[in-house]
């Protein structure tokens, strides 16, 4: 018996797209560079040859428009994935999103569900500079009726792909080229609901709480590893869905640990990790340090090679951080 | 009021333009046409009524004006049509068979209304009659539009994707690339401008070069046709055309209906004074080219149906109005429970 060949984080979101495709008939996928490996590295690859030009379409330069097409073809009974190859050029779209797919439910009195999923990359790094590496996580998950998922681990880019296609609600996936290696053996699909998914525990621990989402959460198990070596026992929770956002595991988390962590990929001010601390704040007395945030500076992304070395936080910058915040006690 | 304008008579007031002409459709088709354009006019002078009073609060944009542009198309739509409106769009959900007590319980913000009480005269929705929604950002639903008809192409079962939307609108980019993006797809869309010739207070020419929507169309490629909207027959027969190329898989299509608002962008009041162009004189004359007023002058001389006739059927459509309107006036709020209830279509976590 040979051991079962571990999955890439993209070849994963591919597998996703085979599932639904080759079984939800509804399902289509429209966005720029669909046919091309340049835009969307190996997450569609050939998709288009296997289902056809006429489910994997490759659009004009028009994020709104394209954008606009996939919630009219969902309020006509399709299950579209629109996809923006770099999150950047999706806030083209922002009308379609939040005022259209976010709101539609709400003000037509819940008869209209636009079950379209927005699938947009973040693509970081590189010198790519302020305009190609945003994450804009934060923004999108203060919209009420749009749900906001960020998968860490290759099962769940394939497998809350699938739920996020499946559900009846607008739902944006975000998926991070970073995370595009990470590897794992990939259990049999099996289709989840939506709404009954959200922040896991990966990582048990006693003495700190490390959250983070997406790539961040990555980078906390990572961390939570070297803390370990240190003797410190920290616990990782990956918040998978931030919208609508379920505190209750991270809240449990805290009131053991009474240490929170929070590492987050977008900006400091108003952001996620912002939403984290205060929802533990408000629930879990008695911690027995302050909560830390690890974001990026409140700066746009610099293309310059120092200075992009010290914009992004790394695995050292937590286990750095989460060592003082115990040494200082 | 601009002299040398691409659209020539059809946007001035002050040229005459031809009678109506009947042909081509039966007595019975025509009383139809008649009917629609005046239950939406009756609708809307009640709804102008209901927001002098303070019952209804929520903007009202009323087309009283431009109701041959909705019955005329409507006419060559099937209920597998797929229809969206923006903001002036009562008329685009009555001319599809909408309820109006219905429409105006929603007005006033009633649970038994288009939209549960939720949306208000600018958020319709009546998918029983093909109509998918109606929406007040400027442009947002046309590609909403160009999806539906994306959908109908991939269903192939002749239906097509139909957006309503104003001159404004097309100085939108999502305009141009839902446009682009139906040409390109050759998708079974239809693009009716209802050029009233002014956005919320500017004329057309101060705010584009020309003043003939059409030849956005026809820089896309696609069949373009400029209509006298304020003549019923006109819009039809234009549109039955257009539709019929469109169903046999030729690609989209735009409608230029040219028309007028009696009343102001928003509200029940005539706001001569918020256009810098918009004067009285304007108003008044093209008040003499009113859509209704026109049609039954052509009707009754042809014998389609006699004065008595029509002020019959004013007073059978009156009578209906003020009945719903009263209806919908007691008929009960949402509860407070839709706030957080209705946000999405799946229980949250």
């Amino acid at each position: 018996m040979t051991a079962a060949k571990a999955s890439g984080y993209g070849d994963a979101i591919r597998e996703g797209f085979e599932y639904l495709l080759g079984r939800y008939p509804k399902v289509f996928t429209i966005g720029q560079g669909l046919w091309s490996p340049w835009y969307v590295g190996n997450s569609m690859t050939d998709l288009d040859k296997k289902f056809g030009k006429e489910r994997v379409i490759d659009t004009p330069v028009s994020e709104l428009a394209c954008t606009g097409a996939a919630v009219g073809a969902s309020l006509c009974g399709y299950r579209p994935v629109v996809i923006h190859p770099r999150m950047d050029f999706m806030i083209l779209a922002a009308d379609q999103i939040i005022n259209q797919a976010a709101k539609w439910s709400h003000m037509l009195g819940r008869q209209a569900s636009p079950a379209l999923t927005v699938r947009a990359i973040i693509n970081r790094g590189g010198e790519q500079g302020a305009q190609h590496s945003q994450a804009l996580h934060s923004w999108f998950a203060h919209i009420p009726g749009l749900r906001v998922v960020m998968p860490a681990t290759p099962a769940d880019a394939r497998d809350l792909l699938i739920s996020s296609v499946l559900c009846d609600d607008p739902v944006m996936y975000l998926d991070d080229r970073w995370l595009y290696e990470r590897n794992e053996v990939l259990p049999p699909v099996v289709e989840r609901p939506l709404a009954k998914e959200g922040p896991a525990v990966r990582i048990k621990g006693s003495d700190v709480t490390l959250v983070g989402a997406s790539f961040s959460a990555y980078m906390c198990e990572q961390a939570a590893r070297q803390l370990g070596e240190r003797g410190i026992s920290a616990e990782v929770i990956d918040v998978r869905v931030l919208n609508p956002f379920d505190a209750t595991k991270i809240i449990e988390s805290v009131a053991k640990t009474r240490r929170l962590c929070v590492v987050d990929g977008g900006w400091r001010t108003a952001g996620f990790a912002a939403e984290v601390i205060a929802r533990v704040c408000e629930e879990v007395d008695g911690l027995r340090s302050r909560p830390v945030r690890i974001t990026l500076p409140d700066a746009p992304a610099p293309t310059s090679k120092p200075l992009e070395a010290v914009y992004y936080p790394t695995v050292a910058t937590v286990v750095d951080s989460v060592t003082r915040l115990l040494a200082r006690e | 009021m601009d002299t040398l304008t691409e659209l020539g008579p059809l946007a001035d007031p002050a040229a005459v333009l031809p009678p109506i002409n009947l042909s081509g459709f039966e007595p019975r088709q025509l009383r139809g046409f008649l009917e629609g354009m005046l239950q939406i006019r009756v609708v809307e002078e009640e709804i102008g009524r209901l927001v002098e009073r303070s019952l209804a609060r929520a903007p009202c944009h009323l087309g009283i004006g431009q109701e041959a542009v909705a019955v005329g198309v409507s006419h060559s739509l099937t209920a597998e049509d797929r229809v969206f409106g923006a903001h002036r769009s009562h008329s685009h959900y009555l001319a599809l068979g909408g309820s109006t007590y219905k429409l105006l319980a929603e007005v006033l913000g009633k649970q038994d209304g288009t939209s549960r009480g939720m949306g208000g005269s600018m958020h319709l929705y009546g998918e029983e009659v093909g109509f998918m929604g109606s929406v007040p950002l400027v442009g947002a639903t046309i590609p909403l539009a160009v999806g539906a008809g994306l959908a109908a192409k991939m269903d192939g079962r002749g239906a097509m994707g139909v957006t309503y939307f104003g001159d404004g609108a097309t100085e939108e980019g999502v305009f141009h690339e839902s446009m682009n993006l139906a040409a390109a797809m050759r998708l079974p869309v239809l693009f009716i401008c209802e050029n009233n010739l002014f956005s919320s207070h500017l004329y057309i020419t101060q705010r584009q070069p020309a003043d003939r929507i059409a030849r956005y169309g026809e820089a896309h490629r696609m069949t373009s046709v400029t209509v006298d909207g304020n003549d019923v027959t006109a819009v039809a027969r234009e549109t039955a055309k257009l539709v019929k190329d469109i169903r046999a898989g030729k690609g989209p299509a735009l409608l230029e209906a040219v028309t007028y608002r009696h009343r102001g962008h928003v509200g029940p009041k005539d706001d001569i004074d918020v256009g810098v162009q918009r004067s009285i004189e304007d108003l008044n004359r093209w008040k003499r080219r009113d859509p209704i007023d026109r049609f039954v002058a052509a009707a009754t001389a042809a014998g389609v149906f006699t004065k008595a006739d029509y002020t019959a059927m004013e007073a059978r459509v009156r009578e209906t109005v003020l009945a719903d309107s009263a209806k919908a006036q007691a008929a009960p709020y949402p509860p407070v429970s839709a706030l957080l209830d209705m946000v999405y279509a799946e229980e949250p976590r």
